[in-house]
């Protein structure tokens, strides 16, 4: 397959940059530098893990992929087309390609609709305007996910989170997409509602050639589900590389401290714990070279001044570090 | 050990209902100060629709013989000074009430939900223009703007609705506005925006539907104040023009003259209106409950 070779989401550079507006004249005075420029591709079939903290620019960084937000600057290329600058209009049937999963599955429902119209929705959207169509296929998408498809006529709050989780999912399916981002899918979830959500995502990746950007500041689940990780800090991604790689061969300071604050399932294991001092810098003015220098344990004078590239340092291993 | 009576346990839940009139009859009784305020509202519109059946003589017939005519077999609710029958142009005057009430309340309510959801979405430069004209708006005082309404196109009915429904209009916009502020920045409505759905559908289906729970409220207990101001509007003479009977003239006129001579004249009319507040402010309490899916199980 020569299709197999575009990637299916092809990201260059993204920034989001949010203006911080104050006073009557709401000048602009300053920037939230929410997505610094990242780039990463995601192949058919395969599962993008973005990791970082909270405040990283990993759900801006999704949802600008979408264009839920409008990227500041980048290039966005959707199966080799470049969607960043399309018009509403234009980007319409790229919408079917990419769909998105929501972190909370309590707002992400309209709770004054019935399960089965909001499942049905992107498919009205998308002109699939006969009723008994639509039911059709809403039913069929219920019977995928795990819920009974006499459940199409019961409002979201009869639901419990897990089986919203699963409407959310039906919903993303709908138009049949090739990307799926999931923002945070499973952190609002039970840990033993996480394992089945996960499971299913997994299936339906195997059955579709669905690809995902899963969004998660949770190691263990991304570890589980992704083929790649990237690790953000600050709007920037510091390492970049196969899950494997990421787990056992970590070159990046941030990445290892991340990776010793997993829980480990043996009480055997003593490890050596590296606790991050101090919290993460302000994204509004962000520390100078390397964004990392203020919590590092390694860090010397070059990082204060110059801005480390994410480099290659073996194949396919990407890391943003002047020591490695 | 009590025993648990399946059945009984589900009537009480309404799971066994499935007919139409099952429906409502779960619901009344589940509901039952909504209920009362529902058969006050149904009387209401009945009396006003069918108003020239029910009544047994022509509400605005004067009569010198029968100038306040106390209550009795001719005049069931008494006469008034011009001796027109009390109970007749009680009967009608729920026709002028229903039509100020429900007219102004719903012009109002459309106004106000249009400038609020699109000033909430939308936002920016057209956020701040509206909401500086709703201020201006709120701060006319409600009898000088309906005077100069007055003055500039003469009272009628029609003018008297456009009065009372102007000042409702900022109120409804903000909150309508207010719910859509917060309801824009669901994840449902990115959902729908990530499925390529446009802006104005988005805010009519998902955005519109959230905001109604604080508005049926808002507009029942508008309905009973609209009856209300229309009375103190046709006391003034900028409401409804004589001869046509309306309960908050009948009520302001007869006030000062003829509540000890004749408290006929105050206690009908009184009585009226107040059936008619009570009853829509009973049933939007009750539809508010009913309406939204949550609160139902």
């Amino acid at each position: 397959m020569s299709e197999s070779n575009i990637p299916v989401l092809e990201v260059k550079d993204l920034k989001k940059h949010f203006p911080i507006k104050k006073g009557l004249l709401r000048r602009t005075v300053g920037q939230v530098y929410a997505v610094d420029g990242i780039s990463f591709s995601i192949k058919s079939g395969e599962t993008l893990g973005l990791v970082g903290e909270s405040g990283c620019g990993k759900t801006t960084a999704g949802r600008a992929v979408l264009r839920l937000v409008e990227p500041t600057s980048g290039t966005i290329e959707v199966g080799g087309t470049d969607i960043t600058h399309l018009s509403k209009g234009e980007l319409r049937p790229y919408r079917r390609q990419m769909q998105i999963i929501f972190q909370d599955p309590f707002s992400s429902l309209n709770p004054r609709m019935y399960a089965g119209d909001i499942v049905g929705e992107p498919l009205l959207v998308h002109g699939v305007s006969s009723a008994k169509e639509r039911a059709e296929q809403v039913a069929a998408l219920f019977a995928r996910v795990g819920l009974r498809p006499a459940q199409m006529s019961n409002y979201p709050h009869q639901f419990s989170g897990g089986q919203r989780q699963r409407i959310g999912i039906a919903r993303a399916l709908a138009l049949g997409p090739k990307l799926i981002v999931g923002d945070e899918p499973v952190s609002a979830l039970d840990v033993s509602i996480q394992a089945q959500v996960i499971n299913l995502l997994q299936d339906l990746q195997r059955e579709r050639q669905l690809s995902y950007l899963f969004i998660s500041h949770n190691l263990a689940v991304v570890e589980h589900i992704s083929h790649q990780i990237a690790v953000m800090y600050l709007g920037r991604i510091v390492e970049y590389a196969d899950t494997r790689s990421i787990f056992t061969r970590a070159q990046h300071p941030y990445t290892e401290a991340l990776l010793s604050a997993v829980p480990v399932p043996d009480p055997a294991i003593k490890r050596q714990k590296r606790v991050l001092q101090g919290d993460v810098p302000s994204p509004v003015k962000p520390p100078s070279g390397c964004h990392f220098h203020t919590r590092c344990p390694y860090a010397v004078a070059r990082c204060k001044i110059e801005s480390p590239p994410l480099r290659e340092i073996a194949p396919g291993h990407h890391v943003s570090c002047h020591l490695r | 050990m009590a025993i648990i009576d399946h059945d009984a346990a589900l009537d009480r839940a309404g799971a066994n209902v499935s007919s139409k009139w099952g429906q409502v009859w779960f619901l009344a009784r589940r509901y039952p100060l909504g209920s009362v305020g529902a058969v006050l509202v149904i009387v209401f519109i009945l009396t006003a629709v069918f108003a020239d059946f029910i009544a047994p003589l022509d509400p605005t017939a004067t009569n010198s013989r029968a100038s306040l005519a106390t209550p009795g077999s001719a005049y069931w609710l008494g006469a008034d000074f011009m001796g027109r029958d009390m109970f007749s142009r009680i009967v009608h005057g729920a026709r002028i009430s229903l039509a100020v009430g429900l007219g102004a309340t719903l012009l109002g309510g459309v106004l106000g939900v249009a400038i609020g959801l699109m000033s909430g979405y939308l936002g920016g430069w057209f956020d701040l223009a509206t909401q500086r004209l709703m201020d201006i708006m709120q701060s006319l005082p409600l009898l000088v703007m309906a005077l100069v309404m007055a003055a500039a196109l003469g009272p009628s009915l029609e003018n008297t609705i456009i009065a009372i429904a102007i000042p409702l209009v900022p109120t409804v916009a903000r909150v309508v506005r207010s719910s859509t502020l917060s309801l824009r920045e669901q994840p449902f409505v990115e959902a729908a925006r990530a499925v390529g759905m446009g802006e104005m559908r988005i805010a009519v289906r998902h955005v519109l539907p959230n905001t109604l729970a604080p508005l049926i409220v808002l507009g029942t207990a508008q309905l009973g104040s609209a009856i209300l101001t229309e009375a103190s509007l046709s006391f003034l003479g900028l409401g409804i023009p004589e001869p046509y009977p309306s309960w908050g003239r009948m009520l302001s006129e007869s006030a000062a003259e003829y509540v000890r001579t004749a408290p006929w004249l105050v206690v009908f009319p009184g009585i009226a209106i107040s059936l008619a507040v009570f009853g829509t402010n009973l049933l939007g309490d009750a539809l508010r409950d009913i309406l939204d899916p949550r609160e139902r199980t």
